[in-house]
C-alpha cells in the first residue's frame, strides 16, 4: 500500500523510510509495533484476557480464605511461598490480594481491556475511517499500557507484597510505608503503573474524540453513528477530565510519600512518636479520589451499553427502541457521573445538608438507566431473536445491569449508607452493575467482533455451556452477599469467626467460594474456545450476523486501510432491521435510499 | 500506510486532527490545575493554613511570559507573511522569555525558601508545599512547550516553517499562548487566595 508522507508520521519512519513505500512490513512492525488500529485493538484484547485471568485467581485466593477460614493451605504454598504461615494466609497479604484484585479488575481489565480493544477496533471500522487520527500516539497508548502491566505485574512478586490499603490507596494508609507491609515499595510501583496507565488512557482518549469528530466518513452525520460509537466517544470524553484529576491526586501523593509534604497526613502517631506531618486532609484524598472514581465507573459500564445496544438491535433484527432517547440517556448519565462522587464519602463526615445534595443528584441517575433499560428490553420485545453467544451475553449484561443498578437506588440514600457502608452489600451492588455486567459486555463484544478480529467464527456450543455457567454463578457468588451485607459483614475483613454475629455465616460464605470457583473455572472453556478459534476456528463470511454497520462491508480479514478501494459513503442509520417492504431484513448503511424504494418510508422519499 | 488516513478522509469539522488533538490535550491539562485550583481552595477552608506573601518577583515573571505570548504571536504573523528572518528572532525571543520565567520562577522558589516557606518536611505547610506544586508543575509544561518552541525553531533554520506550511507553528502558538493563560489564572488565584 503506497503511501503520502505527512508531518506527524516523520518521527516515526525515521528509521526505516526506504520501507515506508512498500507493503512489506517486517514481522515486529506488524504484529508488536504496530500502528495498525486493528492489531492495536488486538494487543489490547489479550493484555486484558492476561489480567482478568490474574485478577480472577487473586479473587479465588481470598476467597478461600474466607470461604474455609479455618482450613490449612499449604497446598498453595509452591505458588505463594512465604506468605503461606504455617498453612494459614498471611493477613496482610490478604489485604494486597484485594487491593490488586480491585486494582486490575477496575482498571487493567475493564477500563484498559474492555475500552482499549473496542474502542480501537471498532471507531475506524464503524465510522469509515483508514485509521485512528494518529496511529503514533495509539500505539504509544498501548506500550505505555504494557509498561504499566509489567510494573504492577511485578510488584506482585515484592518481597514486602504489592500495594495493600484498597484499591482506593486512602491516605494515611497508602501514604506510610509504615503503615502496612504494601505500603513501601509496593505502593511505590502501584504509583508509578498507575501514573504510566493515565498517560496511555489519556493518549488514546485524545485519540478516539479527534478520530469520531473528525475522521467520519461521507454521510456519516452523529445521529447516524452506531450506538457503540456514541458510548465510546462520551466514554473517551468522560476519560479525558476525569483521569488528570486522578493523576493530580496520585502526584500529591507521591509528594507525602517520598518528599515530606503533608497535603493528606496530619496528626498521625506511630508507637507513641508524632510524625513531622501536619495540617494535611485524608478527607481531600477522598474527594479527589472519587472525583475521577465515579466517572471511572462509567468509563467501565458505558461502552458495555454501546456493545449490548448494538448486538441486541442486531440480533434481535429489529431497529433499536429510541435511538435519540438512547444518546440522551448516555449524555445524561455521562454529565451527572461529575456531580455525585461524595455519594462514596456519606460516613466520611461531611456535612449531612452536603450528604443530601449528592443523594438527590445521585438518584437522578435512575432516570437515564431506566430509560436504557426500558429500551434494550422494548427492543427485544417480540422480537425474531437469534440467541448467538454474544445475544445471550448481551441479555445477560441487561439482567445484571437491572439487578445490581435497583440496590443503587438503596446505597444512593444517606441514611441507609450508614448500616450498609462497607459490607458485603456495597461489594455484591458493585459487582453485579459494573463488574459483571462489564464483563458480559466484554464478552458480548468479543463474541460477536470476533469473526472480523481473526476472520473464524467462535464455537457457538462453548460459548452457550460458558454463558451458562458464567451466568448462574455470578448470581450464586453475589445474590448472597447482599444479605450478608444487609447483617452488617464488612468487606476487606480478613478473619471474621471471631466475631458473634458473623460465625453464623460460615455455610453461606463457604457456599459463595464454591460458586465463585465454578465462575473462575467456566473462564478456562472461554479461553480455549477463543485461542482454538483464533486457529481453527470456522471460517467466516464478510457479514455473519447480516449486520448494518460499516465494519461488515470490509473484507473478511481487513488489511491496513480498512478497505481496499474507496471508503464506502453511508446513507441511512445503522438499524434498518425487518423493515417492511425490504427484499433481506437488513439494509446495510451503506445502500442508498435509491435502491430501495419498496421500503422507504414516507419522509425518506426526498432522499431517492 | 496510516498517513493515508488524513488525504482521504477529508477532516469533517475542519480543523485539523492534531490540532482537535493539542486542544483535547489542553482540557485535560486544564482538568489537572482546578484539581490542584480546587483542592487549594477545599484545604485552605479547612484552617491550620499558613499565610504568607507571595514572593515578589512573580509579578515580573507574569510580564515575562506575557510578553513571550506577544513574540510568539510576531513569530506566527511573520511566519504568515514569510517574513522568514523576523520569525526566527521572535521565535528566539520567545524562547530566551521563556527560559527567563523558568529562571524567574527558580528565584521565586528561593525567595520562599528564604522566608522559611518549605515544600516539605516537618516545618512545612500545605500552604507553601501546595504553591510548589502549582509553580512546579507549570513550569514542567512550560519546558515541554520551550522544547516544542525549539522544535519549531529548527525547522524555521530549515526553512520549514512559511505560509505554506504553518501547521507546526500554529500548534505552538497555541499551546504556548495556552501555558501563558495558565500562568495567569494561576497568578490571579494565587493573589486571591492570599
Amino acid at each position: 500500500m503506497s503511501s503520502t508522507d505527512i508531518s506527524i508520521n516523520e518521527d516515526v519512519h525515521h528509521a526505516h523510510e526506504e520501507h515506508d513505500h512498500h507493503h512489506d512490513q517486517n514481522f515486529f512492525e506488524k504484529y508488536i509495533f504496530s500502528q495498525d488500529h486493528k492489531t492495536i485493538g488486538k494487543q489490547f484484547l489479550i493484555t486484558g484476557i492476561f489480567w482478568a485471568f490474574v485478577g480472577g485467581f487473586l479473587s479465588i485466593l481470598f476467597r478461600l480464605q474466607l470461604g474455609w477460614p479455618e482450613a490449612t493451605f499449604t497446598f498453595l504454598e509452591p505458588i505463594l511461598g512465604g506468605w503461606i504461615e504455617n498453612g494459614k494466609l498471611n493477613p496482610e497479604f490478604y489485604l494486597a490480594l484485594v487491593t490488586m484484585h480491585g486494582t486490575i479488575m477496575v482498571f487493567f481489565v475493564l477500563t484498559a481491556g474492555l475500552s482499549g480493544t473496542f474502542f480501537n477496533f471498532l471507531i475506524p471500522l464503524q465510522i469509515g475511517a483508514r485509521d485512528m487520527a494518529s496511529g503514533f500516539m495509539n500505539m504509544l497508548s498501548y506500550w505505555f499500557f504494557f509498561l504499566a502491566s509489567v510494573i504492577l505485574f511485578t510488584s506482585l512478586f515484592l518481597e514486602t507484597g504489592p500495594a495493600a490499603g484498597g484499591w482506593t490507596v486512602y491516605p494515611p494508609l497508602s501514604a506510610l510505608p509504615e503503615a502496612l507491609a504494601g505500603s513501601g515499595s509496593g505502593m511505590t510501583l502501584w504509583l508509578i503503573a498507575m501514573a504510566l496507565f493515565i498517560v496511555s488512557q489519556l493518549l488514546g482518549g485524545v485519540n478516539y474524540i479527534t478520530t469520531v469528530i473528525n475522521l467520519r466518513t461521507k454521510g456519516m452525520s452523529m445521529t447516524k453513528m452506531p450506538l457503540t460509537i456514541w458510548a465510546f466517544f462520551l466514554t473517551a470524553i468522560l476519560g479525558l477530565l476525569a483521569f488528570p484529576v486522578l493523576f493530580s491526586a496520585a502526584l500529591l501523593l507521591i509528594f507525602d510519600r517520598s518528599f515530606g509534604t503533608s497535603f493528606f497526613l496530619s496528626d498521625i502517631y506511630i508507637g507513641g512518636q508524632a510524625l513531622a506531618h501536619s495540617g494535611g486532609s485524608p478527607i481531600l484524598f477522598q474527594h479527589l479520589f472519587w472525583f475521577l472514581g465515579h466517572p471511572e465507573v462509567y468509563i467501565v459500564i458505558m461502552p458495555a451499553f454501546g456493545i449490548v445496544s448494538e448486538v441486541i438491535t442486531t440480533n434481535s433484527r429489529k431497529p433499536i427502541f429510541g435511538y435519540r432517547a438512547m444518546i440522551g440517556s448516555l449524555m445524561g448519565i455521562a454529565l451527572l457521573s461529575f456531580v455525585v462522587w461524595a455519594h462514596h464519602m456519606f460516613v466520611s463526615g461531611m456535612n449531612p445538608f452536603l450528604g443530601s445534595v449528592f443523594m438527590f443528584l445521585t438518584l437522578i441517575i435512575a432516570v437515564p438507566s431506566a430509560v436504557k433499560v426500558f429500551n434494550w428490553l422494548a427492543t427485544l420485545w417480540r422480537a425474531n431473536i437469534r440467541f448467538t453467544s454474544a445475544m445471550m451475553f448481551a441479555i445477560g449484561f441487561v439482567s445484571l445491569f437491572i439487578s445490581g443498578g435497583l440496590t443503587g437506588i438503596i446505597l444512593g440514600n444517606s441514611s441507609l449508607d450508614i448500616q450498609l457502608h462497607d459490607t458485603y452489600f456495597v461489594v455484591a451492588h458493585f459487582h453485579l452493575v459494573m463488574g459483571a455486567a462489564a464483563f458480559f459486555g466484554m464478552f458480548c463484544g468479543v463474541y460477536h467482533w470476533f469473526p472480523k478480529m481473526f476472520g473464524r467464527m467462535m464455537d457457538e456450543k462453548l460459548g452457550f455451556v460458558h454463558f451458562w455457567l458464567t451466568f448462574v454463578s455470578v448470581y450464586l457468588v453475589f445474590m448472597p452477599m447482599h444479605y450478608l451485607g444487609i447483617a452488617g459483614f464488612p468487606r476487606r475483613y480478613y478473619t471474621w469467626t471471631g466475631f458473634e454475629a458473623f460465625n453464623v455465616f460460615t455455610d453461606m460464605n463457604t457456599f459463595i467460594s464454591i460458586a465463585a470457583i465454578l465462575g473462575f473455572s467456566a473462564q478456562f472453556i472461554f479461553l480455549f474456545n477463543f485461542v482454538y478459534s483464533i486457529f481453527k476456528g470456522r471460517r467466516a463470511t464478510a457479514n455473519p450476523w447480516h449486520a448494518n454497520t460499516l465494519e461488515w462491508t470490509t473484507p473478511v480479514l481487513p488489511g491496513h486501510g480498512n478497505w481496499p478501494g474507496e471508503i464506502p459513503a453511508v446513507y441511512r442509520w445503522p438499524y434498518d432491521y425487518s423493515k417492511p417492504g425490504a427484499a433481506e431484513d437488513f439494509i446495510p448503511q451503506t445502500v442508498p435510499f435509491s435502491e430501495t424504494q419498496s421500503s422507504n418510508l414516507p419522509q425518506e422519499k426526498d432522499f431517492e | 500506510m496510516v498517513a493515508r488516513s488524513f488525504d482521504e478522509n477529508k477532516s469533517t469539522t475542519g480543523i485539523h486532527p492534531l490540532k482537535f488533538s493539542l486542544w483535547l490535550i489542553i482540557i485535560s491539562i486544564i482538568m489537572m490545575f482546578a484539581a490542584f485550583t480546587s483542592a487549594y481552595i477545599v484545604r485552605r477552608e479547612e484552617g491550620n493554613w499558613l499565610e504568607f506573601d507571595l514572593p515578589s518577583i512573580l509579578l515580573i515573571n507574569t510580564v515575562v511570559i506575557v510578553l513571550s505570548s506577544v513574540t510568539m504571536q510576531l513569530a506566527h504573523n511573520s511566519a504568515k507573511s514569510n517574513n522568514l528572518q523576523t520569525l526566527k528572532l521572535m521565535l528566539l525571543l520567545t524562547l530566551g522569555l521563556g527560559i527567563a520565567f523558568l529562571v524567574g520562577q527558580w528565584y521565586g522558589w528561593s525567595e520562599l525558601v528564604h522566608n522559611n516557606v518549605y515544600f516539605g518536611g516537618s516545618t512545612s505547610n500545605p500552604a507553601g508545599s501546595f504553591l510548589y506544586v502549582l509553580t512546579g508543575v507549570h513550569g514542567f509544561h512550560i519546558i515541554t512547550g520551550l522544547i516544542f518552541v525549539l522544535i519549531v525553531l529548527m525547522s524555521s533554520m530549515k526553512y520549514k516553517v512559511h505560509s505554506k506550511n504553518m501547521l507546526r507553528i500554529q500548534l505552538c502558538t497555541i499551546y504556548w499562548h495556552f501555558l501563558g493563560g495558565l500562568w495567569l489564572y494561576l497568578y490571579i488565584f494565587l493573589r486571591l487566595n492570599h
